[in-house]
């Protein structure tokens, strides 16, 4: 059983509660189309458990498959680092068959960020950051994108709303006992 | 999950060789017209990657993602080998359509010969087993695991088998 080696913490970027019962870990590549299958499923999961989830989205682009992966990574830090990640985690997701770098520009202009600070993160600010994700999700036993872990552990199931909130009460109840 | 060829659990046990077993030696065909030899890769680590079949319909699949970690095999000198009863033809092409940039070998004919002698063919599909191996410089093999034929195993197993070969903790892989 694959388990989560990095603790989430203060670098990751999260939605929900800390302290929630159960934290959800999503290693996604921003131009998977699988993860797109996912983008709304996990939204559905997050609005249907509500407080009680925590969601943190890790980076883990896989750049030989997906030529603009990279690149959208970086953005999605530079919004970060404005303290939009999250408008920018699901304008990506909403706009995956349009990655290349005109139109990442043109979303960050929409995010009010930076030129500058986006043509920075473009030159490599964040990929430190980006690659310390990604190895930790190896370390983790990321097998593919998108790999979700439910309170640490690699959650192999089918990825439907019913099944994910399923398995998640279920983590719930597990730490209530 | 990511990876949705299989059957929801191996319908026969196979018996892969095991830690301390000698690493059957074997010659097989890396391109149509080059053949890659085990004995070839002795004094280096290899890391031996029994998959189903080229063209599994994800992507971020088991081949494309150790293609993401080539870096870090390459930091235990390992080479990283993956293998299929695919032909050379069909490696070739599935090779360059996903950008890899290690060697698929063909375990073509006789078919599953070589997974046959590391224990790892499942007879009823006529495929090989998803099964990892790590072999050490002296042909030894010193990790082996088989996963779930539908659940790609990913690579903290083989990266925490190249940490063991080192003589020293402190010599692995930075992350």
């Amino acid at each position: 059983m694959s388990r989560l080696t990095t603790p989430v913490g203060a670098h990751d970027h999260s939605e929900g509660p800390a302290d929630a019962p159960v934290t959800l870990v999503e290693y996604g590549d921003f131009e998977c189309p699988y993860c797109g299958e996912a983008y709304p499923i996990l939204k559905a999961v997050q609005r249907a458990v509500g407080d009680r989830l925590r969601f943190v989205f890790r980076h883990f682009p896989i750049v030989e498959s997906h030529p603009h992966a990279g690149r959208a990574a970086e953005f999605a830090e530079a919004a970060g680092s404005a303290g939009r990640f999250w408008e920018a985690h699901d304008m990506l997701y909403e706009h995956q068959d349009a990655l290349a770098d005109a139109n990442l520009r043109h979303y960050g202009k929409a995010l009010d960020l930076d030129a500058e600070a986006l043509q920075a993160a473009f030159d490599g600010r964040y990929d430190a950051h980006i690659r310390a994700d990604f190895m930790g999700g190896v370390r983790s036993g990321v097998n593919g994108t998108p790999s979700l872990f439910i309170n640490g552990v690699r959650y192999d199931g089918e990825r439907d709303v019913a099944s994910l909130v399923a398995a998640i009460h279920q983590a719930a109840g597990a730490r209530n006992i | 999950m990511s990876d949705t060829l299989a059957t929801p659990a191996n319908a026969t046990r196979t018996t892969a060789l095991a830690a301390g077993a000698t690493a059957p030696l074997f010659s097989l065909n890396a391109t149509p017209n080059q053949t890659l030899s085990l004995s070839d890769l002795r004094g280096r680590p290899v890391i031996l990657a029994f998959y189903p079949a080229d063209w599994s319909p994800v992507c971020g699949d088991q081949m494309g993602l150790y293609n993401a970690i080539l870096p870090e095999f390459h930091r235990f000198d390992a080479q990283l080998l993956g293998i299929s009863v695919d032909g050379a033809w069909c490696h070739a092409a599935f090779a360059e359509q996903r950008h890899l940039h290690f060697p698929l070998l063909a375990d073509f004919e006789p078919k599953g010969a070589v997974a046959q002698r590391y224990g790892v063919y499942r007879d009823q599909d006529g495929t090989t087993e998803r099964a990892l191996f790590v072999i050490d410089g002296e042909g030894i093999i010193r990790w082996s695991y088989v996963s779930p034929v539908g659940i790609n195993p990913g690579a903290d197993g083989i990266l925490a088998a190249l940490e063991a070969l080192q003589p020293q903790a402190t010599q692995g892989a930075r992350s």
